[in-house]
């Protein structure tokens, strides 16, 4: 079968470094090729390349791309327009940025129209009604008339592609289309991308570092590494037995539910692309690698149906490369250190000239948690659901309404704040925004213990080089700014400052969703070791079930402000009572073929938390719902080992 | 020019009281910066910058010219007992007894530049005849004969300087050249290579070509200025070279003491409203929407009055005119800043809006780190970057503003040097046919000169202090 799209040789250079260095790929009709790697690697710049939309600086310095039978580099400008959104057509990854806020979305998808397929007036209007139900847009006729801002985010992604197929392209180009949207948001949007693409026998190249969308998604797979492709094959032959050692080493970065023991981590980072690279690119970071790896490049191998660039394949060992040692884990002493009693948080709504309250946002509607010494309780939920909330009114950043909150034994008010600030801690999702840029690691670290007076004053510079070898920074950290720092090694430093004042517990609220997962592994490694060690205790705070899995003993699942069910993590995650926990669990990306019940597909969004449904807030989603549900909100009922669910469902059929 | 020290009187106006301290504090700061290894690294990147270093050397001529115009003294009269001194109602500076000449040669009216001839026909005796002709000027290229000796002589003159002014800047490349090689260990051609390909580490070539511009620039000025109005002379005469110079101690003076006036209040209340929100926001939003929606010329104009009459109502406070013209000016500073400290208050209340909510600073919260220390540690440094540019901005602009309100009639005192009065004066001459320019064209050069060095330094800086580009050039 003829490809659709074929690459071959393409080298991309911003200044002096080249970002895509000698990719060569196919995609055919009707097939999703996907492009894997971290971040840094180059799969945003390829994908840009083809579109030739590279940034300021960049340029295409050799190579090939033939889009059917077009030259798309030998294109002038002027046609390029027309390939552009006319034979291929891209998804971007950020659907607030890409559309522009003060067009309706029926204009905006009237002007791809007009563009492409000369259609104005009423019969662009059609068109693009057409279009929303394509991509499963509830109401289209009415959404046209929308403004982006008035859409959800899963809502905005289908407008984007949407807009993507007004020109009807032979290829869509999806860049990380998912990866900010919520779980279930994101099985709807995957779902539409899956169906149009058979409907429609598109060719799609689908760029994510996310190993389960690409299992659920691809047929076949290309990593990338440092603008290399370094592994290509199909589908099933690349999760059966990946080749390369770092295609191996994501695998294995990946936390994995019922699994003790470390995550294989990369040490190091993607090297810079402006120097001269020498030998195999990944052998400074490469277990097996051997002299030859240093100095000769190795070229493409053909192995078992798959592709791959590395002197040593077929003789590496079989299996995993995981290090088997075992976490050190504290005896657990059951032992209660934080427990909350109707935590409630609302914020006021202000209108008008004078300000006037006119109701509230219950961001957090009545949540009782409880955390023993040493243990790990995740609060899983969607984005705006009050998980985040719930982290900040612990440690009383923002002030709870209700509700009492009783740590180490003695109930935290707002007099003995400081006795509850060295006790608990925090760590924040996006370590950019986390560490001041105008102060150095050491101040960084120093600031909670000189407020809190912990330790005697010339005592601390020691304790700072304690808590750099404590989570693995080299001891001249201290005098650097945080900008010299990658993200991982930021978290690390955040992870630093909330242990200098050593606390009990630390509630860490998504301090891994922002890294790429060879450092997430490293930094649940951290965490898991910090655990052993010291005893702490901490808050999960996530959406990412599998690092749930992997670190938690046990969870709550919350949903629009109140937890709809907690318990043990293994009996919760892998039993979910819930209707919404178990859409959640399902909706997950796997690696592994999905075996036993179907796949749970929640429909809409979750609504605003200004205006809650009544009952059963979850009613609406449900596919359970009865009509008890949309009148009194469930009590609880208990399922033994401290696991308990609120729903009617469940309470009828116990 | 006999500066002893039994025949002068020092005099210490107001704002040169305030200009030395201010260098004072800004030299303070300076050794401060040195000792602290993080603070130098980015005035070390602003010396790595050509065109930052290129539009300090020029900054710097200027301020030291304002400088040296700010060491102010009475002379003593030469008929006045020596037990009971009494001194010249004139008010002189240091600047005035180093250019000499250039201050009495006075003409009697305009002149172009470079001319010896007046720019307005008399009634003049030649040869027993009286005819109406443009008249010899007293000073202006008095030293010739013949008319047209002028051209060659100006011409003489011009090379003249440029040569001594090429035979100094030699002299100080070689000087240079010696230390550096002796400080470095190398060849003489060796370093001359390097310092010709600007691989020196800092910009050599930019700060030897800048200087050797200006040394030249300079000579040729002093050696034309000797026999000549360079810039030519204005309504009574005065030249205009002279004005010129003399005014750039007022821009600096307005450029400066108002942003001092304007930092404290803006900083405060921005960083206070953006980062305590609530009432306190409210308070400071009404108080800088309210000064805001007052046209600010017409504030200026009535506090200027107002300071006006006061001065003319104590008489007996000021002993001389000096002494008067300096009140209005600092008085004119004092009203211009707190006018115009809304600008950077608005945009350090919008930016402490936006770092209050970041992480870090949630982070120090969760520690019970003080509202205090919260602000000079995680707010202050970020939004400093933000000061600096408005600064250097607000310089240019004040620079400019006070041009504009002189031009009004609102700015500094009519009998004091500045630009806004120069061309306040040049105004109705303007109308002249032909025209006179030169007052004008000397005001403009000197102000772009000023305002367009302060402002590269200033890109430069800001370059520097932002921690994304800061590595980068």
């Amino acid at each position: 079968m003829k490809p659709l799209l074929v690459v071959r040789d393409l080298v991309t250079e911003i200044g002096v470094a080249r970002v895509v260095d000698g990719v060569s790929f196919h995609v055919v009709a009707g097939e999703t090729y996907a492009l894997l790697g971290e971040s840094g690697c180059g799969k945003s710049m390829t994908a840009l390349s083809l579109m030739r939309l590279l940034p300021d600086g960049g340029r295409i310095a050799s190579g090939d791309v033939r889009l059917g039978e077009t030259d798309v580099l030998a294109l002038p400008e002027r046609d390029m327009r027309r390939v552009r959104g006319g034979r291929m057509a891209m998804v971007f990854q950020e659907p607030m940025l890409a559309l522009n806020p003060v067009l309706k979305v029926g204009d905006q998808i009237g002007e791809t129209l007009a563009l492409h397929q000369d259609l104005g007036g009423q019969a662009a209007r059609d068109a693009a009604r057409a279009l929303l139900d394509a991509v499963g847009v509830p109401d289209a006729a009415r959404r046209l008339d929308t403004y982006p801002f008035e859409l959800s985010g899963g809502l905005r992604q289908r407008v984007m592609i949407a807009m993507a197929l007004a020109g009807e392209p032979g290829l869509l180009i999806a860049d990380e289309p998912t990866t900010a949207l919520d779980v279930t948001i994101q099985a709807q949007v995957l779902d539409v991308l899956r169906r149009l693409r058979a409907e429609r026998r598109m060719g799609m190249l689908l760029i994510t570092h996310d190993l389960g969308v690409v299992a659920e998604n691809a047929d076949r797979v290309g990593v990338m590494y440092a603008g290399e492709l370094v592994e290509e094959g199909a589908r099933d032959a690349f999760f059966a037995t990946p080749q390369h050692p770092y295609s191996r080493m994501l695998f294995e970065a990946l936390p994995r539910p019922g699994d003790g023991g470390r995550l294989a981590t990369i040490a190091g980072q993607v090297p810079r692309l402006d120097g001269t690279l020498r030998g195999c690119r990944f052998a400074p970071r490469c277990p097996f690698a051997i002299a030859r790896c240093r100095t000769e490049p190795p070229g493409w191998q053909d192995f078992g149906g798959q592709r791959v660039r590395c002197h040593l394949v077929g003789t590496l060992p079989a299996g995993s490369v995981r290090e088997r040692v075992p976490h050190i884990v504290a005896e657990h002493v059951p032992q209660p250190l934080l427990q909350v009693e109707g935590l409630k948080v609302h914020f006021p709504i202000r209108r008008g000239f004078i300000q006037r309250t006119v109701g509230h946002v219950r961001a957090v509607d009545d949540v009782s948690l409880a955390i023993e010494a040493g243990r790990t309780l995740a609060l899983v939920g969607e984005s705006g659901c009050g998980k985040t909330t719930v982290g900040k009114a612990l440690l009383r950043l923002i002030e709870p309404a209700a509700g009492t909150i009783v740590l180490g034994g003695e109930t935290v008010t707002a007099k003995n704040a400081s006795t509850l600030r060295r006790q608990a801690q925090m760590v924040f999702q996006d370590p950019f925004s986390s560490l001041n840029p105008r102060m150095r690691v050491m101040d960084i670290l120093l600031e909670g213990m000189d407020a809190l007076g912990v330790g005697a004053a010339v005592a601390r510079r020691d304790a700072v080089t304690r808590l750099l070898r404590q989570v693995g920074l080299p001891d001249d950290a201290g005098g650097r700014y945080p900008h010299a720092f990658s993200g991982g090694q930021r978290q690390r430093i955040a992870i630093a400052r909330a242990l200098a004042v050593s606390p009990r517990l630390v509630i860490c609220d998504e301090p891994t969703s922002a890294l790429d997962v060879s450092v997430q592994a490293q930094i649940l490694n951290l965490l898991k070791d910090l655990q052993g060690e010291l005893g702490l205790a901490y808050l999960f705070i996530t959406h990412n079930l599998a690092v749930v899995e992997y670190l938690a003993h046990d969870v709550a699942v919350m949903y629009l402000g109140r937890i709809v069910e907690q318990g043990p993590a293994a009996g919760v995650l892998r039993a979910p009572r819930h209707p919404y926990t178990q859409a959640l669990v399902s909706a997950v990306p796997r690696i592994e073929p999905q075996i036993g019940q179907g796949v749970i597909r929640l429909a809409g969004d979750q609504p605003s938390p200004l205006d809650p449904p009544t009952g059963c807030p979850f009613h609406p989603r449900c596919p359970q719902a009865g009509a008890v549900c949309r009148q009194t909100y469930p009590g609880q009922t208990e399922l033994g080992g401290g696991h308990w669910v609120r729903c009617h469902w469940v309470a009828g059929q116990a | 020019m006999s500066l002893g020290a039994f025949k002068v009187l020092p005099v210490i106006l107001w704002t040169d009281a305030l200009i030395f301290a201010l260098l004072a504090a800004v030299l303070a700061l300076v050794w401060f910066i040195r000792r602290q290894p993080h603070l130098r690294a980015p005035w070390a990147a602003v010396a790595r910058r050509p065109m930052a270093m290129g539009a300090a050397l020029v900054l710097a001529v200027f301020v030291t010219i304002g400088l040296l115009d700010s060491l102010h003294y009475r002379e003593r009269l030469s008929d006045s007992p020596p037990d009971r001194p009494q001194y010249s109602v004139e008010v002189l500076s240091a600047f005035d007894a180093l250019v000499g000449k250039l201050r009495t040669q006075q003409e009697k009216t305009y002149s172009a530049p470079l001319a010896m001839q007046l720019y307005a026909k008399e009634f003049i005796e030649r040869g027993g005849a009286t005819v109406r002709a443009y008249p010899r000027l007293k000073y202006g290229g008095a030293q010739l004969k013949q008319a047209d000796a002028r051209v060659p002589d100006l011409v003489r003159r011009v090379i003249l300087g440029l040569a001594q002014g090429l035979a100094a800047s030699l002299l100080l490349f070689g000087l240079l050249a010696a230390w550096q090689t002796r400080h470095r260990g190398m060849a003489f051609g060796e370093w001359l290579s390097v310092w010709g390909t600007g691989r020196l580490g800092w910009p050599g070539r930019t700060v030897v070509l800048t200087l050797a511009l200006m040394l030249m620039l300079g000579t040729a000025t002093f050696h034309l200025a000797a026999a000549y109005h360079v810039f030519g002379t204005d309504k009574v005469g005065q030249d205009v070279l002279y004005i010129a110079l003399k005014s750039i101690r007022t821009g600096l003076v307005i450029g400066t003491l108002t942003t001092l006036v304007t930092l404290p209040l803006a900083i405060v209340l921005g960083i206070a409203a953006g980062y305590f929100r609530g009432w306190v926001d409210d308070v400071i939003q009404y108080a800088y929407t309210v000064l805001n929606s007052i046209p600010g010329v017409l504030l200026i104009a009535a506090s200027v009055l107002i300071v006006q009459v006061a001065i003319e109502a104590h008489p007996e406070l000021f002993d001389t005119a000096a002494a008067r013209a300096d009140i209005r000016l600092l008085a004119l500073c004092l009203i211009m800043g707190v006018t115009s400290w809304t600008g950077l208050a608005r945009l350090l209340r919008g930016e402490s809006l936006k770092l209050r909510t970041l992480d870090y600073v949630e982070a120090a919260r969760a520690f019970g780190v003080s509202h205090a220390r919260i602000i000079s540690r995680h707010i202050f440094p970020n939004v400093f970057h933000l000061v600096l540019i408005s600064i250097v901005l607000d310089f240019s602009g004040l620079v400019l503003a006070e041009a504009v309100l002189s031009y009004v009639g609102v700015g500094v005192d009519p009998s004091m040097y500045s630009w806004g009065n120069m061309i306040n004066g040049a105004r109705l001459e303007l109308a002249r046919e032909p025209v006179v320019w030169w007052q004008l064209g000397a005001a403009f050069a000197f102000m772009f000169t000023l305002v367009l060095a302060a402002n590269l330094f200033a890109d430069g800086v800001r370059d520097a202090f932002d921690p994304r580009t800061g590595g980068r050039r």
